[in-house]
Order: structure tokens, then sequence, then C-alpha cells
């Protein structure tokens, strides 16, 4: 047993940390409320390995494990839920997927970029009818000759107006439902492809989440990825890993929420004391440290057991649901204890609530793994 | 290959405890580092980046220095993974609690072991001491010329242009290389670590480990076993070393 980090892996927590503390927080609440995508951020991001960190050098990435991912995650998360993302996303359900499944020409022409952060990538699964239930999706992929040809509008979709390159999941046999859904790498620019509603959301403002419509969009076969018929299997080995940085986003929005309650509270003071000083708020403070020791001790175990090549797929949907729950809840504690400032939009708690929530709904499917039939 | 204008930069640098609320042991006067937390000394970063921009320009190579306890090969990835070529690693229990002299003494020693240098670049001052002394005595023991506080460098062939921030003035002076400089928190912005360098820095494989045997250091100039700091103040060292032989700070 043995719970220290590595050297690579505190190096890893060290760096993000510095860059997230300088470069993130201090624009997250402008992000916030204008909803304007980080576009400089990411390209600086980029050229630091932050969008291919798991990808291996070869193919332009920073080739670090798991466990570092969800260092660096965390870590973006604390200072701005919307940039981590932006980048767990691009990251771990758009390039990992090609560094999984693709063949080494589209590794080549795809991942490259997508690791040295010149393009930034997506993942459309979602639609207006099939949310919790992807297999009952009703977009449609038909072959004729050397194209699919895609018709039909996804939803909620992350980075969808900003990212160059998608992963649309669509049926090519509506009758085998589940079995008969396909992977396609998608290219922004392809005629029959647009954007559509762009949403205003509660929370993660900074993050683009939009509807993406395909009428007659004909993507070349030889952007399927993987194996037909199996695009829904590999949607589920790819969010597997989504969800580890799911937790990690939570994690980073939990500690947050610890670390402004620890600071108010000293600050802050009624009664002639700081709040800090009343046993109920110390034991509000208590309460989450606890619970988000335990919610990073899951999110590094499945992050870990992945690292190893075992199994991890329930872990990770562990370690999603409890963190996102802690986050939930050490928001809402530190909503709290900033009293009636909690309520207002120039604290940061009011943020981390709003993100909180977002992030425990969204993402890649909260009850994927444990019910979906298909 | 290297061309002839190429500059290899050495980057002296120190891991400090991360707070200003330094705690002194009253027994031995050197401070208690024991739970705090360890970072690289802010203006040994300034120090970094100033060598990284050098080398963007002019090509050449960058190798660090620390003298540490063992942890301190941590302060030394951190330097790499802001993209240092190389680093040198110090560490023998013999080092320990050595002051500004001894340690800008074996720093000497460890220079001159390694390849021709033009240019050597330390921290104005460390946050743990705030003595400003270890670059200057540096500079004396290897006998080369020293420009303090720069706050601005630039290279033509041979010859270092430093700008310097005085207490109330700027001057500007010009240097011939091989030289020391020490740099102050203006001069740049030290740029973030990469994801890209860090598997790399932290693979051991840049880092040379010394230790006291490797180097050519008499055994009494070592550590507290032979100084007592509040005690023993500068001028009884200098004369030590004079009478040892030892070359020493020319003022
Ligand atoms: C900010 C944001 C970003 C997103 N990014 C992406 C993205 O990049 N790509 C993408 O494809 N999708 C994305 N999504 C979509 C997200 O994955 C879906 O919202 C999610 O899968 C839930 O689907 P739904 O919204 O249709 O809810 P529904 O499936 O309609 O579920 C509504 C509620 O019913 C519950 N429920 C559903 N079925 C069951 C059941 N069998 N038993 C018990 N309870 C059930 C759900 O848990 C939920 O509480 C994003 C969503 C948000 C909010
Ligand atoms: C939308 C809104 C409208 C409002 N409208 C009005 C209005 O019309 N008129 C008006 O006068 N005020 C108004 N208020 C102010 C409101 O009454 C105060 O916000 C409320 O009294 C809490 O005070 P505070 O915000 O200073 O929090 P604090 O008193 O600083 O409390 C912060 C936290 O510490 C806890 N705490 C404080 N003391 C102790 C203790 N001794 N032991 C344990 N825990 C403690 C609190 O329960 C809280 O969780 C409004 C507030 C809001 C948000």
């Amino acid at each position: 047993m043995d719970f220290e980090l590595t050297k690579q892996q505190k190096l890893a927590r060290h760096l993000s940390r510095d860059f997230a503390q300088q470069e993130r927080e201090p624009r997250a609440q402008e992000l916030d409320a204008t909803m304007e995508f980080p576009r400089e951020a990411l390209k600086k991001m980029a050229g630091l390995g932050f969008m291919g960190i798991s990808i291996p050098k070869e193919y332009g990435g920073a080739g670090l494990d798991t466990v570092s991912y969800t260092l660096i995650i965390e870590e973006l998360a604390r200072a701005c839920a919307s940039t981590a993302i932006i980048v767990a996303v691009h990251n771990s359900v758009c390039a990992y997927p090609i560094h999984l499944l693709g063949t080494e020409e589209q590794k080549q022409k795809y991942l490259i970029p997508l690791a040295r952060g010149q393009k930034l990538g997506a993942f459309a699964l979602t639609e207006p009818n099939a949310g919790s239930d992807p297999a009952s999706m009703e977009t449609t992929a038909e072959l004729q000759g050397k194209h699919y040809i895609l018709n039909g509008t996804k939803i909620f979709i992350t980075s969808g107006s900003s990212a160059d390159i998608v992963i649309v999941m669509a049926s090519t046999d509506r009758a085998r439902r589940g079995r008969g859904i396909t992977s396609f790498i998608v290219e922004k620019g392809l005629k029959g492809f647009s954007v559509g509603k762009k949403e205003d959301k509660l929370g993660i403002r900074g993050s683009d989440t939009c509807e993406l419509i395909f009428e007659n969009c004909a993507v070349p076969v030889e952007n399927v990825l993987g194996s037909p018929g199996e695009g829904l299997t590999s949607a589920f080995t790819t969010l597997d890993t989504g969800r580890i940085g799911v937790g990690a986003q939570a994690l980073g929005v939990a500690q947050a929420a610890l670390d402004e309650s620890v600071r108010y509270s000293k600050e802050r003071k009624q009664f002639g004391k700081p709040l800090a000083n009343f046993q109920a708020i110390q034991w509000m403070i208590a309460d989450m440290a606890t619970e988000i020791a335990a919610a990073r001790f899951l999110v590094h175990r499945a992050a870990w057991l992945k690292d190893q090549g075992r199994p991890f797929s329930t872990e990770g949907s562990m370690a999603k649901l409890y963190a996102s729950e802690v986050a939930m809840r050490a928001a809402l504690k530190a909503v709290q204890i900033h009293g009636g400032y909690g309520c207002m939009k120039d604290y940061k708690v009011e943020r981390f609530l709003r993100d909180a929530k977002v992030i425990e709904i969204a993402h890649l499917c909260a009850i994927f793994s444990g019910f979906a039939k298909f | 290959m290297t061309k002839k204008k190429d500059l290899h930069i050495i980057v002296t640098i120190k891991q400090v405890p991360d707070t200003h609320e330094v705690r002194i042991d009253p027994k031995t006067n050197s401070l208690i580092r024991e739970g705090v937390p360890s970072i690289v000394n802010p203006e040994d970063l300034n120090a970094v980046e100033a060598a990284l921009q050098l080398r963007e320009k002019h090509g050449g190579s960058i190798t660090i220095i620390t003298m540490g306890p063992p942890q301190a090969e941590d302060a030394l990835a951190e330097a790499l993974a802001m993209g240092a070529d190389r680093a040198v690693l110090l560490t023998d229990r013999a080092f320990a609690g050595a002051d500004t002299l001894v340690t800008a003494f074996t720093l000497s020693r460890v220079i001159r072991k390694l390849d021709a240098f033009q240019l050597i670049i330390c921290g104005r001052q460390a946050i743990d001491g705030d003595t400003a002394q270890v670059g200057p005595q540096l500079a004396g023991f290897l006998n080369i010329p020293q420009v303090t506080y720069a706050t601005k460098l630039a290279r033509k062939d041979s010859i270092l242009t430093a700008e310097r921030s005085l207490e109330d003035t700027m001057e500007t002076v010009q240097v011939k290389l091989p030289a020391l400089v020490t740099v102050t928190g203006d001069i740049n912005q030290p740029r973030n670590m990469s994801l890209y360098n860090i598997i790399d820095a932290c693979s051991g494989s840049r880092i040379t480990r010394w230790q006291a045997k490797d180097l050519d250091v008499p055994h009494d100039m070592l550590g507290l076993s032979s100084l007592r700091i509040a005690h023993l103040g500068e001028k009884n060292l200098h004369a030590r070393a004079a009478e040892k032989g030892d070359d020493y700070p020319r003022q």
C-alpha cells in the first residue's frame, strides 16, 4: 500500500497549480459573467502540454499517467471549472479515443494536432430524445459509396461551436439499436455540418455548450473510428476514462469551496469573534475536508487502476458519483458559511454552487455505467 | 555541435522554505526546515528565466546547480521542467549548515569541474537569508567580473550589457565574458513549467549528483563542523582560507 504520489505526479500538480492560480483563477469570474470562450488561454496551455496530457510523446502529447491527469484537471477546476472542462473533454473523450481506437493514418491526421493543441476536440453523443439512454439515438449515418451520409441533431455538446474535430456517434443500423451505432471523426467545415443553438447555462458558463446539426453531411469512410456498429461500446470505454476526469473536476470545485470557506471564516467576525471560532462552522469545514479527502482517494484509485491496466469502470463511476455529490455539498456549505455574501456574485462561492450542480448533472451521463442496456 | 556564438550558462538555485515566518533554532542559529514546504527561491527562478531567454536568442546550454539536502532535487526538476538542459545536485551531510562563504566556495569547485561556461546567473538573494552574498563571493572565488542587481541583460559577442537597479538610480554597465550576474525579481516574469518536460525532468537522467568527496574542498571548509555562524564572522573565514592558501574574494 502506498499513498505517496510519484515525483512526476507531484511536479505535474505543482505545475498545473502554478499555472491555474496565476492565469485562470483571476479570470474565472469574468468568464462566468461573459460566457466568453478562453481561446487565448487554450493557446498558451497548448504550448505547455495541457491538450495532450496522457497522449504519448510520439503523437504530440506529454505522455503522463492518468493519476497526473486527475491532479492537473483538479487544479484547473479549483481555479476555473470552465477551463478544466474544456481541457478534460478535449483530452479524455476526443484525443483519447482516437489514440485508443484510431488507425495510424487517423492518429497522424487528427491526434497529433489535437495533442499539440492546434485543434480543439469535442464529443457528440447526446440528442434531444437520447440523453441517459443513448442507444435510442436518432442521428443516422447511411453508407453511400465512399461516404457515410449523416443526418440528425446533437445537443449539449461541450466546445460545440469552438471545436475543430468532433467525434460523432450515429446509428448505422437502427434495428440493432445500441449495437448499430458507429463513431465518426468529423471535421468542422464539412458541408452539411453546422452549429445551432448555444446554450445559456446555470454554471460552467465559460465552456460553450451547443447544438450540432447534420444535414446530408458526407463523412469519408476512412473517418470511421473503430469498427462500425461498435460506436457505443467504445464510447462507454472512453466515457469510463472521462468519468475519472469528471470526478477530478468535481474535486477541484469542492477544494475551492473549502479554500474559500476557511479563508472567509477566519476573516469574518460576528459576535466579536471570527466565524471560524464557532463550532457550527468548524463542523461544516471538518465535514467538507473529510469528504474531499475521501473523494480524492476514490478518484486517485480509479486513475491508478487504469494506469495499472486493470478494470476501473466501477471505481471510476463511484469516483464520479461521490466526488460530484461532495462538490455539491461543499459548495452549499461554502455559501452557507458566507451568509448573505454567499448569495452575491461578488463572492466566488456563488459560482462554485452553480458549477458544482452542472458538473453533477452534465458530463457524460451520470447513470451510464450502471443502467445502460443495449 | 557547439557553435562559437553559443552561450553556455550556469544558473545557481536554492531551495528555500515557503514562508516568511522562518523559525530559527536558538541552539544552532540555523533555520528549522522541518514541516515547512519548500520552493525554489523566487529570484532564482528569474535567473533561470533570464538564462532561457538568452539561450533562445544565442543558442547554447543551461546547467543548473544547487547545493542542498537530497530533496533539493525537486528544485532542479522544476528548473528542468522550465527548460534547462541539465543539473548538478551537490548533496552531502558535510555540507549541512554551510554559510554563504562556504557555499560560494563549494559552488566554485563544482563549476571548475564542469565544462567551460561564458556566464553564471544567480538570483540576487535568497528569501531565507537575504544576504545577497553567494553570487559576489562565487565571482570572487572564480576570479571573474561580476554585475549585481541586473534588471536587463543583452549579449553581443563576448560583451554582456546589463542594466542595474540601484537604490535610487539605474546604471548600464558592460562586462566581458565570462562573468557572473545576479538578477532581481524585476528582470522578467519566470515562465511556467511545461508538462512536456515533466517525464524527462523527473527521470533523474539529466541530474548529476556529487558529494564532498567528488570535489576538491578542504575538509575544514565544510559545514557547521568547523563554522559557527554567529561567532565566526566572515573575516575569520577569509583569514583561514588565506592561511590555507586558497583564493578568496578580492574586494
Ligand atoms: C454542461 C453540459 C455539457 C454536456 N456536454 C456533453 C458533451 O460534450 N457531449 C455529449 O454527448 N453530451 C453532453 N452533455 C449531455 C449530458 O451527457 C446529458 O445531459 C446527460 O447524459 C443526461 O441526459 P439528459 O439531459 O437527456 O437527461 P435525461 O436522460 O432526460 O435524464 C433526466 C433525469 O432522469 C434520470 N434518469 C434517466 N433515466 C433514468 C433511469 N433509467 N432510472 C432512473 N433515473 C433516470 C437522470 O438521472 C436525470 O436525473 C452535456 C450536458 C451538460 C449539462
Ligand atoms: C437576498 C437578501 C436580501 C436581504 N434583505 C435584507 C433586508 O431587507 N434587510 C436587512 O436588514 N437585511 C437583509 N439581508 C441581510 C440578511 O439578513 C443577512 O444576510 C443575514 O442576517 C446573515 O447575515 P450575514 O450575511 O452578515 O452572515 P453572517 O452573520 O456573517 O453569518 C455567516 C455564517 O455564519 C453563521 N454564524 C454567524 N454567527 C454564528 C454563531 N454565533 N454560531 C454559529 N454560526 C454562526 C451564520 O449562520 C452563517 O452561516 C438580506 C440578505 C439577502 C441575501
